[in-house]
Parts: C-alpha cells; sequence; structure tokens
C-alpha cells in the first residue's frame, strides 16, 4: 500500500514549523513527507498494574490499543513509528504482556523502524519489545520527546493527554485531543485506559501561544478542527491556582 | 395478612412499665400490645402504622421488658479469646444517622424515669473511633446504627460474639429501606446476623405500602423450593384522614394556571399566605433546583419577614443541622415558620409544631404524597393538614388525582427489587474479610435473603470468581487473586490490603463527583490563596457546563463562578440578573402507574371535571371540540404541521424515563424508515417528536402504520445498538464498578497525594463490553439502567399493552393538549447520540466561515 491510501477529512492537517501532519480519528499523528506514524502515551498494561494493586479492570486493554494500531499501520503502511513515551503504564509492564500481544506487536514492527522514547512511567521499562529506545529524537526541523520542554519549538510530545471542551449548538462535548500553536504539537493519549487532562487546566498553562492555539477533537472517523476562541475556559487561566474546567480524567 | 391484636389480658405490663405508662396518662395501644405478643411467642413481626402511633414504642418495648427482666438479660459468656462479655440484645437499624441518634435519645427517658439498667447508644459514621473500638468488646445492650455499619460489624472478626446472643433486630421505616441497593446489602446482612444468632427475631416498622406481606416476607428466611415464608403482620388503625386542598385563584382573574413548567412561581404570594396561617410550614419540592427557585421567590416577596430556611442535600451538613435544630424549635423563638425542603425531610424526626404541608409540583405518586402530608402534625386523631400547588396544567390534573388516591388510600409503591449482582459482590468480599467461608454455606445463607431468592448456583459462582479475579475469559488475574480457595476449601483473603480496601469502600451509595463550594472574596482579580467558608457541595459535571463569570443559584444566593482549585469550586457572591438553575440528576422520580391511570380516568370522563378549577376545565372542553381526549386502555397520537415541519405528540402517560427511552428509540427507528426525524421532547405525560416530513400524511398512508413504528421489537437490536453508547449506561456502570469494587471511590484527600488510583470508568465500559459484553457487571448495569433511568420494564408493557390499540388523530394545527410538551423544547439538553453530529457541524461551520464558503 501506498501514503495515497491515507483517508484525508476536512480539517485534519496539523502545521508544526513548515511541517504539514494529518492528526488521525484514532488518536495517532501521521508525517507524511517522512512516512513517520506518531503515537503517544500507550499505556500498555494499565489493567494489569491496577490489578496487582487489588482493582481487577478488565484485561483487554493492551490487546485493544494493539488492535487500534495496528488497523492504523495497516491502512498507511508507515516506513518508522515512533511512540512518544509511556507506551507502557508500569515499568513492570513488559513483563506483565501476554505472549499473544507481544507477538503482535513484534508483526507490527516487521519491515519498519520502531522508536520507543522514553516516558515517565516505564522509564526503566525491562524486558524486550523490539525497537530502540531513546530519551529524544530528531528527524529533520522536528524533536520528538516525551514531556514539553518550555521554550522548545517544533516538538512533539505527549505526556499530559490532552482533551479539550469546546462549544457547539446546544451545550459542549468534550472529547481527547491534537493540542498545538504551530510551534508545539502534543499527541492525545492513544492507550485504550489513558484518561484526558483538559487544555485549559494548569498543567498547559505556558506551553502554547493562546490565540495561535488549534485543537484537532477526536471523533467517529475523523478529527473536528477548532481554534482556541471554542474552547470553553481556555483564556481563563486566572493566576495559574485554579483550573476554570472541572474535569479531571 | 393482619393477626388478631392480642387482647389487653394476654398481655400483661410488668409493674413497673405499667405504673410508668400510667403516670403518664398513657394506655398500652392494641398495636403495641399485639408487639408485644409476638415478642413473647418468639415470631418476627411487620408493624405498620401512620406517623404519631406511637410506632418507635411498639418496636423497642418488647426489648426494653426483656433486658428488665434479670433472669432474660444476656449472659455473660466466655468466648474463644477467654473474655467474658455479653453481646449486643437489640439491633436498631435506620435510614438515617440523624434518626438513629434521635430514636436513642427518645429511649433514654423511659430507660431512666423507669430505672431501667439497660445501655443504648449509637454507632455511625460520625462517632469516635474509640468509641466504636469499645462498642467491639463491650456493646450495649442496645445499638442503634445505620445499615453500613452494620456491615462494617458484621466484617469485623467480633462479629460472632457481639451478635452471637442477638436476640431482636429493628428496622426503621423498612418501606424506604427496601426500595434500593442498600436494602439489597442489608436483607444480604439480616441473612448474616440469622446464620449468626439462628433464633434471631426481626421486626420491621414501616408507612402503609402496596403490598405488606411482600415487606413481611423480607424480614424472615427463606427456604428454597418452599413457598414464601412470610412474618406476621401488625396493623395500627390508621389516623385521621388528611385534609387535603388544591390551590386554585380565588377567581378566574386572579391568576393564570401555566401551561408547562415546574416552579410555581405563578402561586408564590398564596403560599406566602398559607405559611402566614401555620405554625411552622414544610414546603416540599420536587428536585433542589425547584428548591432553590421557590426559596429565593419566597423571599422575594416576604414582605411579613417570615422566618423561612432552606434544606436540601446540597447544602452544608453544618447548615442543615441548623436548619433542623430551628425546625425542632417548632414556631415560636429561635424556631422557623417555614422549611422549603426536598426528600431529604421525607423521612426523619418528628417535629411537633409543623401543622402544615405545602407540596409545590407534581405528586408524582400517591404513596410518596401520603408519606410528605405525614410529615404534618404527629396526632393520630388529628387531620393532617396539606396544600398542594400545581405548577402546571398537567400537575393539576395530577394533584386532582392524588387527592383521588388518598381518600381511597390507595398505595403505590414499588415492588420489592430482586438483588442486584454488584452489592452481592460486595458482600460476598465483606464475608471473605469477616472469616473464611465455604461457598455451599455462603450460596444457602444468600439464597435465604428475599431478594435473592431466585439467584442461580451459576449466578452466584460468576460473582464468586469476579470478587477473586475480576471474572474475566481471558484469565490472566489468577495472580492477582483478591480471594483464593485453600487447601481446606474455603475462600480466603489474600492479604491484608485487600480488607482495608474493601472497609473503606463498604456501602451502596454512590455520589456523583463532588466538589466542595467554597465562597472567596468577591474582587476581581488573583483568586486568594486562603479560601473563605464551604456553602455546601455540588456535582462536578455542573461545573463542567459553566464559564468562569457564569452565575448561578445556591443556597438561596446568587453566585459567580470563579474557577476550580483541586477539588473545589471557587465561587463569589454576584449581583446577577437572570442566574442559572443548576440541574441536577438527583430526585427525578416518575408519575407513579397508578397516579398515571388515574390522571387517564380523569380525562377521559367529563363529568368528573367539575372538581377542576375553571382555566382547566376550559382548557379541556377546547381540546374535545378541537381534537379529542386520550381513552383509558389505548394510544392516542396527534399528529400536525408547524413551521414546515411535521409534529407527533404521543400520550403514554408512562413518565419521563420511560417516554426519554422510547424517545430515542422511536427517532432511530423513523429516520430508517425516511421520515427524517429532528428531535424529540418529553415530559411524565407526553413525547413530542418533530421530523422534517409530513408525519400525518405518513400514518395516514400508513407508510408506515403506527402499529408498525411502535411495535415491541424496537426494544431488541435498536435498543441494545442504542444502550451501547448510551451516557446513562455508562452513569450506571459506574456506580456498579464501585460498588462491586472495580474501582474505588474517591476519597476526598486521598486523590491529591496520588495515593488512591483512578481511571476513567467510561473507557472500562467501552474495553469490556467490546471484549467480553456478557460479563457479571454488564448484566448488573443493564439491568439496573432497565429498571431505572430508562425504565425498559415500564416501556415494554405499554408497547405490548397498546398493540392495536393506537389512534391517530390528524390535525391541521396544535392542540390544546399539545402545547405543554410544546412548550418543552428548547429546554432539553443533548441526547448523547447527537453529540457527534453536533460536533462536526460546529466544526465544518467553522471550515466554511475561515475558507468563506
Amino acid at each position: 500500500m501506498t501514503p495515497a491510501t491515507l483517508l484525508r477529512t476536512p480539517g485534519d492537517a496539523i502545521r508544526l514549523l513548515d511541517e504539514e501532519l494529518v492528526a488521525l480519528s484514532c488518536g495517532a499523528a501521521f508525517w507524511p513527507a517522512t512516512r513517520t506514524l506518531i503515537v503517544a502515551d500507550l499505556h500498555f498494561e494499565k489493567g494489569s498494574s491496577f490489578a496487582r494493586r487489588g482493582a481487577p479492570i478488565p484485561p483487554y486493554d493492551t490487546a485493544a490499543t494493539l488492535a487500534r494500531l495496528a488497523a492504523t499501520i495497516t491502512a498507511i503502511d508507515p516506513v518508522r513509528v515512533i511512540s512518544l513515551g509511556d507506551a507502557f503504564h508500569d515499568s513492570a509492564g513488559p513483563e506483565r504482556m501476554s505472549e499473544q500481544d507481544r507477538d503482535r506487536l513484534m508483526r507490527l514492527q516487521a519491515g519498519r523502524e520502531w522508536i520507543w522514547i522514553a516516558g515517565n512511567h516505564d522509564a526503566d521499562a525491562v524486558g524486550d519489545v523490539g525497537g530502540v529506545r531513546v530519551e529524544e529524537l530528531s528527524v529533520g526541523p522536528l524533536t520528538f520527546r516525551h514531556e514539553p520542554k518550555r521554550g522548545a519549538r517544533g516538538e512533539i510530545c505527549g505526556h499530559l493527554h490532552p482533551a479539550a471542551r469546546v462549544r457547539v449548538s446546544a451545550g459542549t462535548v468534550r472529547r481527547h485531543c491534537f493540542a498545538g500553536d504551530g510551534a508545539r504539537l502534543i499527541l492525545p493519549a492513544y492507550g485504550a485506559y489513558a484518561g484526558g487532562l483538559d487544555v485549559a487546566s494548569r498543567a498547559f498553562a505556558g506551553l502554547f501561544e493562546v490565540h495561535r492555539l488549534v485543537v484537532h477533537l477526536i471523533g467517529e472517523g475523523r478529527v473536528h478542527r477548532f481554534p482556541a476562541g471554542s474552547i470553553v475556559g481556555a483564556r481563563v487561566n486566572l493566576d495559574g491556582t485554579a483550573r476554570p474546567r472541572a474535569t479531571r480524567s | 395478612m393482619s393477626t388478631p391484636f392480642a387482647t389487653p389480658t394476654e398481655i400483661v405490663l410488668p409493674e413497673r412499665f405499667a405504673t410508668w405508662f400510667a403516670a403518664r396518662g398513657w394506655q398500652l395501644r392494641p398495636h403495641q400490645a399485639a408487639m408485644l405478643g409476638k415478642a413473647r411467642d418468639g415470631r418476627s413481626a411487620l408493624l405498620i402504622a401512620p406517623t404519631g402511633a406511637g410506632k418507635t414504642l411498639a418496636g423497642f418495648l418488647p426489648s426494653l421488658v426483656e433486658l428488665a427482666d434479670p433472669a432474660k438479660r444476656p449472659k455473660m459468656a466466655l468466648t474463644g479469646r477467654g473474655v467474658r462479655r455479653k453481646g449486643i440484645h437489640t439491633l436498631y437499624v435506620s435510614p438515617l444517622k440523624a434518626l438513629a441518634v434521635d430514636v436513642a435519645r427518645n429511649l433514654e427517658a423511659p430507660i431512666a424515669e423507669m430505672g431501667l439498667e439497660i445501655t443504648v447508644e449509637t454507632r455511625t459514621g460520625d462517632t469516635p473511633a474509640h468509641k466504636r473500638q469499645r462498642q467491639k468488646y463491650a456493646p450495649p445492650d442496645i445499638l442503634m446504627t445505620t445499615p453500613e455499619q452494620v456491615a462494617l460489624l458484621l466484617a469485623s472478626a467480633e462479629a460472632p460474639d457481639l451478635f452471637g446472643a442477638l436476640k431482636r433486630v429493628v428496622f426503621d421505616e423498612l418501606h424506604s429501606l427496601v426500595t434500593s441497593k442498600r436494602g439489597d446489602l442489608l436483607a444480604l446482612d439480616l441473612a448474616r446476623l440469622r446464620r449468626l444468632a439462628p433464633d434471631l427475631v426481626a421486626v420491621g416498622l414501616s408507612a402503609t405500602v402496596k403490598d405488606p406481606n411482600e415487606l413481611a416476607a423480607w424480614l424472615v428466611a427463606q427456604a428454597p423450593s418452599a413457598d414464601r415464608a412470610e412474618a406476621d403482620i401488625v396493623t395500627a388503625p390508621p389516623g385521621a384522614p388528611p385534609d387535603i386542598r388544591i390551590l386554585e385563584p380565588t377567581d378566574p382573574d386572579e391568576w393564570r394556571i401555566p401551561w408547562a413548567g415546574h416552579l410555581a412561581v405563578h402561586a408564590m404570594p398564596a403560599v406566602i399566605a398559607a405559611i402566614a396561617t401555620a405554625k411552622t410550614a414544610i414546603v416540599f419540592v420536587n428536585t433542589r433546583a425547584q428548591a432553590e427557585l421557590v426559596f429565593q421567590e419566597l423571599w422575594r416577596i416576604n414582605e411579613a419577614n417570615l422566618r423561612i430556611a432552606l434544606h436540601h442535600g446540597s447544602l452544608d451538613v453544618a447548615q442543615r443541622r441548623r436548619v433542623e435544630a430551628a425546625m425542632a424549635a417548632g414556631g415560636g423563638p429561635g424556631g422557623l415558620d417555614a422549611v422549603v425542603a426536598t426528600s431529604t425531610l421525607d423521612l426523619g424526626i418528628d417535629w411537633g409544631d409543623v401543622d402544615l404541608v405545602i407540596h409545590v409540583g407534581a405528586p408524582k405518586g400517591a404513596s410518596r404524597l401520603a408519606q410528605r402530608i405525614g410529615r404534618a402534625n404527629h396526632r393520630l386523631d388529628e387531620p393532617s393538614r396539606a396544600l398542594l400547588v400545581p405548577a402546571n396544567r398537567f400537575e393539576v390534573l395530577e394533584c386532582e388525582a392524588a387527592i383521588e388516591a388518598a381518600a381511597a388510600g390507595a398505595q403505590d409503591t414499588p415492588p420489592i427489587r430482586s438483588g442486584a449482582l454488584d452489592v452481592l459482590a460486595q458482600h460476598v468480599l465483606g464475608c471473605a474479610v469477616a472469616a473464611p467461608f465455604r461457598d455451599d454455606d455462603l450460596y444457602a445463607e444468600i439464597i435465604s435473603a428475599l431478594p435473592y431468592r431466585d439467584l442461580t448456583r451459576v449466578g452466584f459462582d460468576r460473582v464468586v470468581d469476579f470478587v477473586a479475579t475480576g471474572g474475566y475469559a481471558l484469565k490472566s488475574y489468577e495472580r492477582y487473586a483478591r480471594i483464593r480457595r485453600t487447601r481446606d476449601g474455603t475462600w480466603r483473603v489474600a492479604n491484608p490490603q485487600v480488607a482495608q480496601t474493601w472497609r473503606l469502600n463498604v456501602g451502596t451509595i454512590v455520589e456523583m463527583p463532588m466538589l466542595k463550594v467554597r465562597l472567596v472574596s468577591g474582587l476581581s482579580g488573583p483568586v486568594a490563596k486562603m479560601g473563605g467558608r464551604i456553602l455546601g457541595e455540588m456535582e462536578e459535571y455542573f461545573f463542567e457546563t459553566l464559564t468562569p463569570g457564569d452565575t448561578f443559584l445556591f443556597g438561596g444566593e446568587v453566585l459567580r463562578f470563579v474557577g476550580i482549585r483541586e477539588t473545589e469550586a471557587l465561587v463569589a457572591r454576584a449581583r446577577g440578573k437572570d442566574p442559572r438553575i443548576p440541574s441536577y440528576w438527583g430526585g427525578k422520580f416518575p408519575l407513579s402507574t397508578h397516579l398515571a391511570e388515574r390522571v387517564r380516568g380523569l380525562l377521559a370522563d367529563p363529568a368528573s371535571w367539575k372538581a377542576l378549577p375553571t382555566q382547566v376545565r376550559e382548557w379541556l372542553e377546547l381540546q374535545r371540540l378541537h381534537s379529542r381526549l386520550p381513552r383509558p386502555g389505548e394510544l392516542m397520537i396527534e399528529t400536525f404541521p408547524r413551521g414546515g415541519r411535521g409534529y407527533m405528540v404521543v400520550y403514554a402517560f408512562e413518565g419521563r424515563p420511560a417516554h426519554q427511552t422510547l424517545g430515542m428509540l422511536l427517532t432511530r427507528r423513523m429516520e430508517r424508515m425516511g421520515l427524517r426525524p429532528l428531535g424529540f421532547v418529553c415530559n411524565d405525560y407526553a413525547l413530542g417528536v418533530w421530523a422534517a416530513t409530513d408525519l400525518g400524511g405518513a400514518f395516514a398512508r400508513r407508510r408506515p402504520s403506527l402499529d408498525e413504528l411502535f411495535d415491541e421489537d424496537m426494544l431488541g437490536d435498536d435498543l441494545e445498538s442504542w444502550l451501547d453508547d448510551s451516557a446513562l449506561l455508562k452513569r450506571t456502570f459506574r456506580n456498579c464498578a464501585i460498588i462491586a469494587g472495580l474501582v474505588e471511590r474517591r476519597h476526598p484527600g486521598k486523590e491529591k497525594s496520588g495515593r488512591q488510583m483512578t481511571i476513567a470508568t467510561d473507557l472500562v465500559w467501552d474495553v469490556l463490553r467490546t471484549h467480553q459484553p456478557d460479563h457479571v457487571l454488564i448484566e448488573a448495569t443493564r439491568a439496573d439502567a432497565a429498571a431505572g433511568l430508562l425504565d425498559i420494564r415500564r416501556l415494554a408493557s405499554m408497547l405490548a399493552r397498546v398493540k392495536a390499540h393506537i389512534t391517530h388523530v390528524r390535525l391541521s394545527r396544535i392542540s390544546p393538549l399539545a402545547v405543554p410538551i410544546m412548550l418543552e423544547i428548547g429546554r432539553e439538553s443533548v441526547p448523547g447520540s447527537a453529540e457527534e453530529e453536533m460536533l462536526r457541524e460546529a466544526a465544518d461551520d467553522l471550515i466554511a466561515e475561515a475558507t468563506g464558503r
């Protein structure tokens, strides 16, 4: 398959410096110029991480996340996949991964470059899950790292699990989203059990030029693009001690 | 079936008691004597009595008499640990902490005055830890507590000593306990108590209910494949019939009864006037939003400066206690003239001075109204006084129907639930926390509880499997098991952490995620680092809909939303015009089937209209002229064109939740049939749907026919596909997941320090329903939703009933009866399935704008 099979939908383009990326409805970003697929915060084995501490959350999250990833990889056949850190929910995650899931992950890596950027959850991860581990990575003008670095330009990161609430004709709707201002792009968390954090919350303060902020909310089969003005609470971070939005999960 | 009262000759009060009764000028009432007789014979009994009948004394007298007799006092016994101690003699369980405390206080007087050596103590969440600890090794004779504390005590190592000699357990307000998951848990705990104390006698105290026999069966052990066992029933004579009136304009020009709405603002001057005639009045409303508005409106016109307070579940506890204390002071100094209240005052301690109940809005159910009216006047021989204030024309009909029901003594309390599986999971883990159990024994114990009588062994084993490792087809959690079967065949808790987590999460009341509402300085600019006082708590999702600067009504004040800090919503006082009204999920009871039938009967019988206010009568006459009136047994549907759209109004009278579900399913089906539905709206009485096509014409051509459109098969695949994505189901799942112990409750403070793990249950739901749709928690969630928020049971029975009895009335314009439902349009929030559509629309609009297309 060729990149031409990539199904484009209205408003799915994201500009970062002078590069164009595509926001996919599965939650991954695609960089056509380098045929690179980028995912953030896969949080594999979050279910089993809870189970081992006494809360038997359904053990199907790794398989669900992998299935979604596999469908995307099959459709666009990237030459390179970059995971932006926190691929596992904790550092013992790779050991807990089932044979079946591990095989599937290995098959996805066949024939392409696979890069694991270290996150805070899985920094000391042990166990063989293929690929190459790096702290951060630069490709052309873009830098890939887990946590956003203040003052950096042209970086793509994860860690914060952005979500946004936007105004629609009757009320508001909240979804996980891509958040970018042309100089930085933060990807939504990809994992089936990974929650979202409001872009209007304190953690995002100072990361974007608010008037340039654009979010792409994840929808069914497409993403929905909104400027900062549509985001509930985006401009009102007060003195930085208060969250203007309530949502935590 | 009531058993005849024991005659006073059969029951002789011990001398001390007889003297005490005589000194107060009291006589032993027949139902009190009957309860003594049941106790003497060792029979469990259900006492049904109106307020003011001395119900509590009837419940406790047998315990006091027995404990006063030195020969019958519990003996000190040697326990396994070599300590000599006695256990609890009587356990009293109340749905409310405050009620337990109040009843304990009321028992102290007779005990002191008769010089009895009986100890009475309370145990609630507020009891200090050292006292709770002491109660475990030196328990009182009578312990007054709540269902959650019973579960905790049963799971403690001391349970066999505490309850081994238990003689009686008394459940107060049993009718209200059994209608929720709390009742399921309590039924399981009762079964456990019976195992620890096989001769235990159970006593239920209840208001009048529709099916007392069912309630009597709840009290006693059920045997497998035998007829239902029931406790004896003792019924006290009813009090004087209540004096209920409907507020109506004295002359037709005074005010108009509104077509729609639930706030009755028009009637507030009359409500103020009524309050002025009473010593103390309770103004009951159905929702917290109504409470806020009615309170606000009453104070706006309160020229006589009547002392009016507000009481609802979101207000700070200390504030509520102050209001209750003022209520107790009655209409005198330091007291109150009226309190505006929600169901938080439906039950609870008696206030002697309340002599008027004002009910604003729809009564919803006959028994519910009777219960509320009973809050006025606690003397049996005097009628309780009540004033019903309907907020719209349909509510006038509903009030009239409720008065008829009260006169006929009709009851419409719901039947006892079948036990929930999430509650069972919590109980099973609790049993393991108490002591290792054998599954055969535990199964036998559980099916002796009425709500779990029909639980199959397979069903039980699935729950045990869930408790152990999550019950997943993918058996990957064996090594993380919470309970394990050991070599001796018993199930044991895997580690002490499991028990600790269980204790922190016990109970079945799951609150929506809440934020504390803190008042900060009203100045603009930076938010004060140190907050002001806490006004109460509100659902987090309400604040999700607010933007800083928005104003809203809370605790009778207009507040401005400032922001959110950790688990607090910061607000400032504001001078707001048009404050928003918080909408709450709770407290929205549907119209009962019984009252609905009466309303339909009233509509169909013009001869009965003379009891109605002139304006309402004229409205119905107009409807008769312009369209027709729905008849009992049929489903009437009106269609009419309006503003280029086709409208359909379905007069189903099945209550809002069932109509909401019907609306979702109908519009899906209409979409498929090419009728292009655009939206729907509903209230307790009807459902309105509008479409881009001529609905009347389509039905007249039978394309589709109405029988086809309303076919019961909509409850099949359509329901399934909608349910899977329904926000209601996700909310229900969250409750089940917390009760069953899949995820932990949020414990304030712990989340901040990171000691608590959190996961969004919505995400878990999506994964679980895709990968294991037959999981026990999905089953529990669907069962909950079917009975509760979606009311599928009621919808199903309606669809079956109206088959071939659907009448289509095709009109050229809107009918008088359709006006109220049409006025609801625009007040509704968005149903979940439209979310994606609106998101697309909003995003595309912006793109179109930007590209100039």
